[in-house]
Formats: C-alpha cells, sequence, structure tokens
C-alpha cells in the first residue's frame, strides 16, 4: 500500500511509502493521525494550510461483509475542530483495490482555475475542469460514469462545496449511481477551497491489497458475517424499514425532538414514519432495500419514487426526516423526499441544513411546517444568493444574522435526532465528541432507547457518562476498521462477532491483537483529536449543551441534570 | 380497564396500529402480548406511557403501552 500526495499549489502528485506508524491504522484512525501530524490546529479551515485525507478502512476490499466505508478528515471548517465523516458508496474499496492506504490533498491552486483529479493504477492526473463547474452532484456522477464507465468510482462536491459554506459534504457514488453523504462538518468546503470539483476512481487493474493469513480471515468473516445475518436488527429491521423506523420508537419515548427541540413528540409522526415509507415505497415500486456499497448485506438504504412512480431520492434516513419533519413541523414525506433530493444534489449536510431552517423559523423567515418555503430557501442556498450563503453558514451563523438565540448546536454542528434530556446518554456523547454534536460517535440511543447492548434508561442520569465514553472509543475503533456502524447492532450483542473482528485484523495485518489492544486502537485515536482540538483552542467550555436544554421537555418533563464535572469525566481514561 | 395498545413496524403485520384493549384489573404487559398472538420474542420493545417497562409491569386504567420488534437505525 501507498500513501498519495496531491499538492493542489504546485498541482504535483508523489506516491510515498506507508510510515511504520500509519501501518495499523485505517479509515478515522488514520485520517486523524494525518491531520493531527500534517495540519496546524490554529489554521483558517478554508486556507491552505488545511489538507484533505481520503482512507479506506483497515477492511477494505476484503471479503468481510460491510466493511467498504470511506473516512474522509481535515480541520472542519463548521466546527474548528479535527473532523472525521464517513460514507458507503463506491470509493473505500477502489482505493484498496489500487493499493492506495490514503490519499492527503494539500495546497490551494495558485491559479484562479478549477481541477478534477483520476486515480488509476498508474498514479494521479489532476486536470483542469470547465465543464461541470456550477453542476450539481447527479449530473457530475452521470457525466463521469458516461466518460469512465459504470465501474468508476466518483467523490463530487456540488454547488454547495464550490461556494464554500460550512454545511457543505463531499458525495460519493453508490453502485447504482445514487448519492451517499460524507456528511457532517463542511469538508465539501475544504475540497471547494482547495478548487477540486470532482475526484474519480480506476481500479482496473488495481494491485489489490495486502492480506497476510487469507483462510484465517475467511474463517472469522464467516462468522461475522452469520452474526450480521441473525442479528434481528442489522438481518431483519434494517434492511426492511431502514433508518427511518425510528421516527416512531423515539416519538413514543418521548425523545424526537420537535419544533426545534421544544416538544418529544409530533403530531404528525405516524405521516413520516419508517412504517408509512416503506408502505409508500412499496406502493409506487420503489426498492425498499439495498445497500450502499459492494458487500453490505445490512442494506439498510432505499429508493424512493414520487407519486409518478418515477425517482426521487435515495439514502433516505431518520436523521433526515426527522429534521425537516418534525424539527421543522413539516409533515408531508414526499416534500421531505424533495427537499432531500435536492440537498444530496447540491452537496448540504441535512442534518444541519434541518438545524439551519429550524432557526429561519424561529425568525419569523419561514413559518413554521412550511415545507414549500424550505425548499424556496435550499433553491437559494443552490442560487448563492445572499440568503442563500448565510442559510449555507449553518445554524450559528443564521441565528446570529438574524438574533436567534435558541440554536440547537454543540461546537457549531447541529445535534441530531434524539432530544438530550429524553435520551441522557446521546446528550453527553453529543457534549463530549470531538466532532461537535455528533449521533454517531458514540451512539447510547442504542443502550437507552433501542435495548441493544444493555438496557440503562434515556430518563435518567446513571451509567450515561460511563456508556457514552464506551461507545466513543469502540466506535473510533469501528470507524478505523471502514465497518459500517450499524455492524454495531449485532457485535454489542454477539462476542462471537466482536471476537471475529479481532482475528480479521490479525490474520490480515499479522499482529497479535487482543480485545483490549482493539479498543486501545479507539482510546488512541481518541486521545490524538482530543490533543488537536485543545491545540486549536478548545477547552472544557466547549463541551457544553446549548442553553436551552435548561428547560424541561414534554411529555416526561425531562430535564438535563448532567454537571458539567461529570461532563468533563467523559474523555478521562 | 382500558389501554390503549399500539403496534410497530413488523408488529402491525396482520394486526393493528392502535387499539382500545379492554383487560381485567391487574393485567400486566404480558397479557397484553397474549392477548394479541404476539411470540414473547418478536417483542423487544415495551413502554408504558413512553417510558420503558418489562412484561411483568403492572397496568392501570388509560395507560398506553408501545410494542417494537428489534429495530435500530442512525
Amino acid at each position: 500500500m501507498k500513501i498519495y500526495r496531491v499538492n493542489m499549489s504546485n498541482l504535483s502528485f508523489t506516491q510515498e511509502e506507508v510510515p511504520e506508524e500509519w501501518r495499523l491504522l485505517g479509515g478515522r484512525g488514520l485520517t486523524s493521525a494525518i491531520v493531527a501530524k500534517e495540519v496546524d490546529p490554529t489554521c483558517n479551515p478554508l486556507g491552505s494550510k488545511n489538507k484533505l485525507v481520503f482512507a479506506p478502512g483497515l477492511f477494505a476490499g476484503t471479503m468481510v461483509a460491510n466493511s467498504g466505508r470511506l473516512s474522509v478528515g481535515a480541520k472542519s471548517p463548521l466546527t474548528g475542530g479535527i473532523k472525521e465523516s464517513n460514507a458507503g458508496g463506491t470509493a473505500a474499496q477502489r482505493f484498496a483495490k489500487l493499493g492506495v492506504k490514503a490519499l492527503i490533498v494539500e495546497g490551494i491552486p495558485e491559479e484562479d482555475k478549477w481541477y478534477c483529479i483520476h486515480v488509476h493504477k498508474d498514479g494521479v492526473e489532476i486536470k483542469e475542469e470547465t465543464e461541470l463547474l456550477g453542476k450539481g452532484n447527479y449530473e457530475v456522477i452521470h457525466t463521469m460514469t458516461a466518460r469512465y464507465g459504470e465501474n468508476t468510482g466518483v467523490m463530487t462536491i456540488g454547488q454547495a462545496g464550490e461556494y464554500k459554506l460550512s454545511t457543505a459534504n463531499i458525495s460519493v457514488k453508490d453502485p447504482k449511481g445514487h448519492i451517499r453523504s460524507a456528511g457532517r462538518g463542511g469538508l465539501g468546503a475544504v475540497m471547494g477551497s482547495k478548487r477540486i470539483k470532482f475526484i474519480t476512481l480506476d481500479d482496473n487493474d488495481g494491485a489489490g491489497i495486502e492480506m497476510k493469513d487469507k483462510e484465517k480471515f475467511k474463517d472469522a468473516a464467516r462468522i461475522f458475517n452469520k452474526a450480521l445475518l441473525e442479528h434481528p436488527v442489522s438481518g431483519d429491521a434494517l434492511p426492511k424499514y431502514g433508518t427511518n423506523v425510528l421516527v416512531n420508537i423515539l416519538n413514543e419515548a418521548g425523545g424526537l425532538p420537535t419544533k426545534n427541540f421544544r416538544m418529544g413528540r409530533f403530531d404528525g409522526a405516524e405521516k413520516i414514519c419508517g412504517e408509512k415509507m416503506y408502505d409508500t415505497i412499496v406502493s409506487r415500486n420503489g426498492d425498499p432495500t439495498h445497500g450502499c456499497h459492494v458487500g453490505c448485506i445490512i442494506r439498510c438504504s432505499q429508493t424512493y419514487n414520487d407519486k409518478d412512480g418515477k425517482y426521487l431520492t435515495a439514502g433516505f434516513e431518520y436523521e433526515t426526516i426527522w429534521g425537516f419533519g418534525a424539527g421543522c413541523l413539516v409533515d408531508d414525506l414526499d416534500i421531505i423526499a424533495r427537499i432531500d433530493q435536492m440537498c444530496d444534489d447540491i452537496g448540504l449536510d441535512t442534518i444541519d441544513t434541518a438545524g439551519t431552517m429550524m432557526v429561519a423559523m424561529e425568525a419569523g423567515l419561514l413559518p413554521w411546517g412550511d415545507g414549500e418555503g424550505i425548499i424556496k430557501f435550499v433553491e437559494e442556498i443552490k442560487e448563492g444568493s445572499h440568503l442563500g450563503r448565510i442559510l449555507g453558514n449553518g445554524p450559528n451563523f443564521t441565528g446570529k444574522a438574524f438574533g436567534v438565540t435558541r440554536i440547537p448546536t454543540v461546537k457549531g454542528q447541529t445535534i441530531p435526532a434524539y432530544d438530550p434530556r429524553a435520551v441522557k446518554g446521546i446528550g453527553v456523547t453529543y457534549a463530549t465528541t470531538t466532532m461537535g454534536a455528533d449521533h454517531t460517535a458514540g451512539y447510547a440511543v442504542a443502550t437507552n432507547i433501542l435495548k441493544v447492548g444493555g438496557n440503562i434508561d434515556p430518563l435518567n442520569k446513571e451509567g450515561q457518562i460511563e456508556l457514552s465514553r464506551n461507545l466513543q472509543i469502540a466506535t473510533a475503533s469501528i470507524d478505523s476498521s471502514g465497518l459500517c456502524l450499524f455492524v454495531a447492532f449485532a457485535v454489542l450483542d454477539s462476542e462471537p462477532a466482536s471476537h471475529a473482528i479481532i482475528d480479521m485484523v490479525n490474520a490480515q495485518y499479522g499482529t497479535n491483537w487482543s480485545v483490549e489492544d482493539w479498543f486501545d486502537l479507539g482510546r488512541s485515536v481518541l486521545k490524538t483529536e482530543i490533543a488537536f482540538n485543545k491545540a486549536a483552542g478548545f477547552t472544557s467550555k466547549d463541551d457544553r449543551l446549548p442553553e436551552f436544554v435548561a428547560e424541561s421537555i414534554p411529555p416526561h418533563d425531562a430535564v438535563w441534570d448532567i454537571t458539567n464535572e461529570e461532563l468533563d469525566q467523559v474523555l478521562q481514561f | 380497564m382500558q389501554v390503549d395498545v399500539k403496534l410497530f413496524a413488523s408488529l402491525r403485520e396482520g394486526r393493528f396500529e392502535s387499539e382500545k384493549a379492554e383487560l381485567e384489573n391487574q393485567s400486566r404487559v404480558i397479557d397484553v402480548i397474549k392477548k394479541y398472538n404476539i411470540p414473547l420474542e418478536e417483542v423487544h420493545i415495551c413502554l408504558v406511557d413512553g417510558r420503558d417497562a418489562d412484561t411483568e409491569h403492572v397496568l392501570q386504567d388509560g395507560n398506553t403501552v408501545s410494542l417494537f420488534p428489534p429495530v435500530g437505525g442512525a
């Protein structure tokens, strides 16, 4: 494997040997290590000193299921801290097959031109790009597929990344030509700051991955794959209902943040829930289950057609539906699907865009529940109007412009679809993770609400500090492996599955890791990130929830009663 | 006594979304599960009035019982 380094200041490409310190890193572990080593923590994230790092996971390109996640890392223009964002799609496995352990993009072009990058078995070409500037992600994907063939990986930014908006994501083509997103933290803006519109990957005749003991790996992978299929969440519920099944659970539990985190239940929940979405997809001949990358057996994604049976969007997630739905009081799933499609095409993170629309409604710019109004505002973002540029920079920026103080963010990033007062474990994660308010960084919802990996009362502070800490550590390890986080549902409940992960690492890399070594990987990734953020200027005051959590939230009159001292204990290990 | 019973995801198949159930006093969550012929292993999450409850939880008139199979997401 090699490190590929592209310098946009002089438009050069070099290949490097993998240093020993990075040999046993992949995914988030590798992107965070590289960012921490090579990026000045005090730099301007849109300036020439930031770097954009792409890394497949440790298991990318192997035959274990669900191992094709891509990690993208940089200093975030949204949070001002270290960021790793990950996505499915067609990139990670192609990097792996090409023998690329990480692609590091540095510098900023000297001339006022835009570029695209083509990665193939002999190296990298940096070409000037004019044709697709100003176009949406779907058009980039279609054009590149036509130009290079179906078997091409594509990573692209839409107009949002070109405008360097803090909510801009990086989109990855999925095997059907739809869109997956490295969503959070504005990494699309970093790619735009380097004036790269898209990156294509041709892995034909790639050298392939390294694998020390293929038979041992296969044995462990079989156990792991079987556990995924047999667990009811990864084997049944996620394939059928996708993530949107969570609307009704959170609604019943009183933790579905409604009207910008004022209530824990939404009257329109039945109109936007996973059950309704499944029925709608089936009745309109959509596809209720497909995977986001080759080798995914969980297949939580789906395609959602409009009422004429035409493709509208894919990868239609709980977070998106919650945010524009309960968060903004919109109860029309077709309108939310249209918004999802627009965000995918423009390249906007849906959670932060939804948070921004909540703030816009607080400001009186839009009536609550005005889905068509949200569509118009998203079009403003696409046009790059002055209002669009305000909105596209996220809830803090928009709130400041319009005098709003009720802003649901931590470290500038929007709080996702679980109220911290009613689901206290996730509240602890939101406050303390290095990533800003991020539900995937330590998904305590699994144990608080879904009864996976244990059962800890979401309304009671007891056990939540430890729960969040342990999940943050375990997640950092999984994020380094390239495994989809949804394997955790099976792994948390199955010792054979978690042991199989260690066996696979040892078989592929010739290590002799124990379970403790696997968690040490996660700890070391977090320590690297914590140190970067500290050097970037973060202190414990940044590990806090917004002021409004002092209010109680119905239906349970839940309050945020975890102390600052307790929060400061989470990342002590 | 009467409770509101709400079923979700795959538990709705062949049954209903929500229904009012007449029950004997001192009925427990398990009695609701049996009443609707739901195999016990299919029920993973039980909420009574939105709070976690186990199958032995004794119900009161006017409670809402929400039942879910194993589900996940993010």
